[in-house]
Parts: structure tokens; sequence; C-alpha cells
């Protein structure tokens, strides 16, 4: 689906939204329709991609990680090397240079794991843009370095202590502040949620991912990957790796956050045992109660810890296109230690649940096979989770 | 004929404004809300909003994101809610709307919930995510059934006013200010403004609330004289009801809603 029609794929999308954002919403798809194919707009982002950012990114095979499993031959695409250290930046990079043609002064974000809040607070720092990030209470407190990379960059973080206190929240925080603000401020979203055509418009920005590796694989051995992986929270790292390729032969895996396991309601498997809704401006699959009422999420991962995703994502899944599976929090911290050792790469704790799922079919797989993962982002963030999850746990 | 529109028709007779309440459903109970909507109908009150809470209500601000948090705390369901209903009307014939987000709607069926909520005495629904490009099925199953009272901003266009006043029935709910429920910013130009604009593009075909910050009798009073049909107010009540005794509960609502109804009668 190329570019969707009314903001729906299939069922899913739309613009679920109060009327005093509906010209600012209006105003952005007017300027993104106007731009994305402008080539003056193109080459800038082309550039900043390229020397800010450090496009494009390694595909590492990971021979040792593939010879200790035994099965297919695993490739890493690594977005962790980016600035910033994860793909948010791809993302990040377009909205804020569609933020300057709009003459738009002041940035307004969400964030997480605080990966979208850092790449917002460095490229509003390059461009010259004041930058506030709205971040859930306790995700400030389990990824406080990024708080305070943030602040450095010059940028002011809110958090917020209504709700479960994470991404969600931050969301309902961030679209609230542009509601006050709308007539001065451009909401850069991080993930492809939201109202239309922020689904479509982060894809087509982290696009650039997918776009890389088939050129890539084609370089290899002169095919697409047999399998692609990727995480899922909102979904921006993977529908970015597999919209370039949803045309293709390839196996496409999401991996959603199990947490303590899908029967404990500790989890955000949103598209595993979510059900239909709305939230934040679209429809999509969400974790809910049966009146409707969003419920709380956990995952080791700040990143993935969000009860919606991606319409584009819901529609996949429907279509039977992409399969979305899940990794649980012990069989993440496994694969992070697993990566880490065997090739001296330490990934993010959201990244781990790809490479979790990589094990799994790589072990099934036959040694000509191709299975490529994204490492959407680095586990430096990560360490002191990590840390505190091996002394309870008693692995250390 | 909604008692909705009846109740327009009736105060216009009478030379007189609509003053509306919002309240939040069992906040902080639902004995208070009882009390609350006698002490309402005792001050006068010419039609009650009803919150039912969700557990992300995006365009309320604080006030009202707490009520909610609370009346989810104490079990405030949809079976509940609306007994709750059934209750307030074998007392009075106030209209009553339902306010809430869609996705309420939306999990149990548009259908199947209007039409449980038309059984419980509910004339009309205002859902703040419902966009009118999202509207097609909701205004289907509220057809001939309950009004769909939709929101217009400061910032909504000439042809977008037109748009919404037509899909919109009961009334138009005009934003007061750029932000959630319950902001205090004083009354700006522009919302004057806004109030000429939605009236010469409605022509007075459908009556034009204002709410969002609107609080205090000289609220009302200003309101009323830049030329509103009906003035909503919300978190004012909310944050009365927080600090007043549940004893004393029917009489503080009824005495607050007299001196804002005052403001409404020319």
């Amino acid at each position: 689906m190329k570019y969707p029609k009314n903001g729906r794929f299939g069922e899913f999308g739309g613009k679920y939204i109060p009327e005093t954002l509906v010209p600012a919403i209006e105003e952005l798809e007017e300027n993104y329709l106007k731009f994305k194919n402008d080539k003056k707009f193109k080459k800038e982002l082309d550039y900043y991609l390229k020397v800010y950012a450090g496009r494009p990114t390694p595909l590492y095979y990971a021979k040792n990680l593939s010879e200790k499993i035994g099965g297919a031959k695993i490739y890493l695409k690594r977005e962790d090397l980016l600035h910033g250290g994860a793909h948010k930046i791809n993302n990040t990079l377009g909205q804020a240079l569609l933020a300057k043609k709009m003459n738009k002064k002041r940035i307004i974000a969400e964030t997480g794991a605080g990966q979208h809040g850092v790449a917002t607070a460095m490229v509003c720092a390059a461009l010259g843009m004041k930058a506030e990030v709205y971040m859930g209470y306790r995700d400030t407190i389990r990824q406080k370095q990024n708080v305070f990379r943030m602040n450095m960059l010059g940028c002011e973080v809110h958090p917020v202590k209504s709700g479960s206190k994470t991404l969600k929240d931050a969301i309902n925080e961030a679209i609230r502040d542009w509601i006050t603000n709308v007539e001065n401020t451009y909401y850069l979203l991080g993930s492809a949620v939201g109202p239309h055509p922020y689904p479509v418009m982060v894809r087509d920005f982290q696009s650039v991912i997918g776009n890389e590796i088939k050129s890539q694989m084609k370089k290899i051995n002169n095919k697409t990957p047999d399998t692609v992986i990727a995480c899922v929270g909102g979904g921006s790292n993977a529908i970015g790796t597999f919209y370039p390729l949803i045309d293709s032969n390839s196996e496409i895996i999401g991996v959603e956050a199990a947490g303590h396991g899908l029967k404990s309601k500790m989890h955000s498997a949103t598209l595993s045992i979510g059900s239909k809704g709305v939230l934040h401006g679209m429809m999509t699959y969400l974790l809910q109660d049966k009146e409707g009422q969003v419920t709380e999420t956990h995952s080791i991962s700040a990143g993935l810890d969000y009860p919606g995703v991606g319409p584009e994502h819901s529609y996949y899944k429907d279509a039977k296109r992409v399969k979305y599976h899940s990794a649980k929090d012990a069989e993440v911290i496994d694969a992070f230690l697993l990566l880490t050792r065997t090739e001296g790469i330490i990934p993010a704790l959201e990244s781990s649940h790809a490479i979790a799922e990589a094990v799994k079919v790589a072990r099934k797989s036959k040694k000509s096979e191709t299975i490529v993962v994204t490492l959407s982002g680095r586990g430096d963030k990560d360490i002191e989770e990590v840390q505190n999850y091996l002394n309870k746990h008693d692995k250390n | 004929m909604t008692r909705i529109k009846e109740k327009f028709a009736e105060l216009e007779g009478e030379k007189q404004k609509a003053l509306i309440a919002y309240i939040m459903t069992g906040f902080s109970n639902e004995n208070a809300t009882i009390s609350t909507v006698r002490g309402l109908v005792k001050g006068g009150v010419d039609i009650i909003e009803l919150g039912f809470p969700f557990s992300d209500p995006l365009a309320d601000g604080p006030v009202i994101q707490n009520a909610s948090t609370i009346s989810l705390k104490k079990g405030t369901k949809i079976a509940k809610f609306f007994s709750i209903v059934k209750k307030i009307r074998k007392e009075t014939d106030t209209p009553l709307i339902l306010m809430t987000y869609t996705n309420i709607l939306y999990q149990k069926g548009y259908a199947k919930f209007i039409l449980e909520a038309k059984k419980a005495g509910i004339d009309g629904f205002i859902l703040p995510d419902m966009s009118i490009e999202e509207s097609k099925e909701y205004l289907e199953a509220a057809k001939n059934k309950t009004d769909t009272i939709f929101l217009i901003s400061p910032n909504t266009s000439n042809t977008r006013i037109q748009k919404i006043s037509k899909t919109s029935s009961g009334f138009l709910y005009l934003v007061a200010v750029f932000g959630t429920t319950g902001v205090k910013t004083g009354i700006k130009k522009y919302t004057l403004d806004a109030i000429k604009q939605v009236k010469k593009q409605t022509k007075g075909k459908i009556p034009i609330g204002i709410g969002f910050g609107v609080s205090t009798p000289e609220d009302v009073k200003k309101y009323i004289k830049a030329g509103a049909d009906a003035v909503i107010v919300g978190s004012a009540y909310l944050k009365l009801i927080e600090k007043t005794p549940q004893n004393k509960l029917e009489s503080k609502i009824a005495s607050f809603t007299k001196s804002l109804k005052k403001q409404t009668i020319l």
C-alpha cells in the first residue's frame, strides 16, 4: 500500500483526533506530500543521513553466532551504529527538516526508552530548533542516562506521572501539549503510530533500512533474504525494514515483547493477543479489557512497552503477510548475552527480542539460508537494567 | 425530537440560554453522582453531561483525568453506568448526554452501545476524539435515536464548520481555548471572534454551546453576552465535588448551579 487512501491500511489507521488538531494534521499532510518527492528536500535529507547520522549502515555477517547455532547465516543490519545509537534518527531527521520547511519553531516529542527523545534533541540542536520531550516517569528512572543526554543537548524533559507512566502516557501528554500549542508547535512522533499521516510518514523515513538491506543482500548473494526479523513496539524499525520487502518472497517476522509470558498480563504483545480498538488517533490492535479500557503493559525494554501498534502492522497481520511472534524477558536476556559474547556487539534490549527470534529460526533453517535481523539500537543504555535482572535472577 | 432539542426550544420561548453541567460518573463514588445530579436539578441546570471514564482521556486536563482514574478505580463499568443513568431518569427529565471516548463505543459496537444507552435514558453523545471523517458507522447507529454532538475549535475553517454543523445534532460544542479541559486562561479575543464566526456560518440552524475553561458566573455572563446559546461547566464542578463532604454535596452543588444559571436568563 503505497500511500493509504483516507489514511487507512485496510480497516486500520484513520484520524481519530480532537477537532483542534485537524488543521495541524491537514497542514502536516499537505507539506509532507509536497516535500516527500521534492528533489531539494530529498537531497538535504540524504546529506544529513550520510554525513550526520552515518548512513548507509553495514550489513554484518554474524559468523560466530551463525556457526554457534549451526543453521542459517545471520546478518545484522547495524542501525545501532547510527549517530545516537538507534534507528530513530532516520525519522527524526526527516521530520525535523520537514518542520523547518513548515517554519515551526517549537518541537515536541514523546519517548519510551529515550532513544527517540535523544535523536530529537540531537537533530534539533544541529538544526537550531527548540525541543521538549515527554517521557513516562517510570522510563525516566530506568533510562536515566538518556534523560541526562537529552538535558545536555539542551532539551527539556517532562516526566509524565499519569496512567502507567510509560510510553503510552508520554504520547497522551505530548498530544495534550500539541492541542494547547497547536499554532507554533510541531509534534515529532517517533513511532509508526498516531493519526494519519504519521504512520505512513514514519514508515517512509524508516524505509531506508529495508531499501539498504535489499541492495546489500543483492550484492552478497544476488537475492532477497529468506527471512527478515525486527522487533515491534510501536513498530517503526520493523515497518522500515519490512515495507521495502513486502512484495518479495522473504518470510517476514515481527517480534513483540512477551514480558513474563503471554498469559501473565505482564507483557506488551499487542498483535499476538490484542483486539481492535481506537487509541492515539488510530484504529489498530490494542491491549485492552472487554470494555475498551487500555491495559497496562510490561516489557524489560522500555521501547517496546506500549499497548498499541502501528496500523500498518495490524493490516499485515490480518493479511497474513507478516508473522508476529514474541520473546519473553528471560529469552531476551539470553539473546542479549549471546550476541554480546559471540560477536562483541551489545544490542539494545528492544533489538534483543529480534535476536532471540533469529536464534529460533536459524536453528530450524538450512546453512544455505539467510536471515537478516535489524539491530535497531545499541545496548549501552540497558547495561544497568540487564545487571539488575541478572542480580535478581542470580545469573551472574 | 430529542429531549435536548426540546430543551433548547423551550428555553428560546423563555428567553433563556442553556446551562450545561459536566460531571464524571462514579466520581468520587456512585452516591456522590446521585447527590450531585439532585443538586444540579435543584439549582436549575438545563442539560447534564455524564462522563464515562476512559483510561486515556487525551482531550482532558488534570482535573478530569484524575476524576477518570478515581472512577475507574472505584469500578465504574458500562453496566454500572447504565444503572446509574436509569436511577437518574426516575428522578428527572433533564436531558442527559454521555461524554466519553470513541473506543468505549467501538468495543461494544456502536449500534449496541447506543441502543442500550438510549434505553437507559441517554439523549446524546459527545466523543472528543471522533472526527467527522471517521463517524459514518457511529452516525448510522445514532440516527433517529440520540443526538450526536460534535466539537468545533477556534481554528476550524469555515468549510469545516459547515460540514460539522450539518453532521452535528442537538447543539455544536465550541471549544473555547486551545488546550485541554479545565485550563483557566481567561476569556480570549479569539474565542469571542470564534463565537461570532460560528454563528455567522450556522445562521441559527443549530445552538452553539461553549466549553473548556468555563468555570465562574462571570465567564458564563461574558460568553452569553458574546452570543453563546449554551455554556458548559465541567472541571469547576469536579473541584467542588472533590472538596465537599457528601452530606453537603447536594446543597453546595445546587447553590453553585443557581449562581451560574442566573447568568443565562436574559
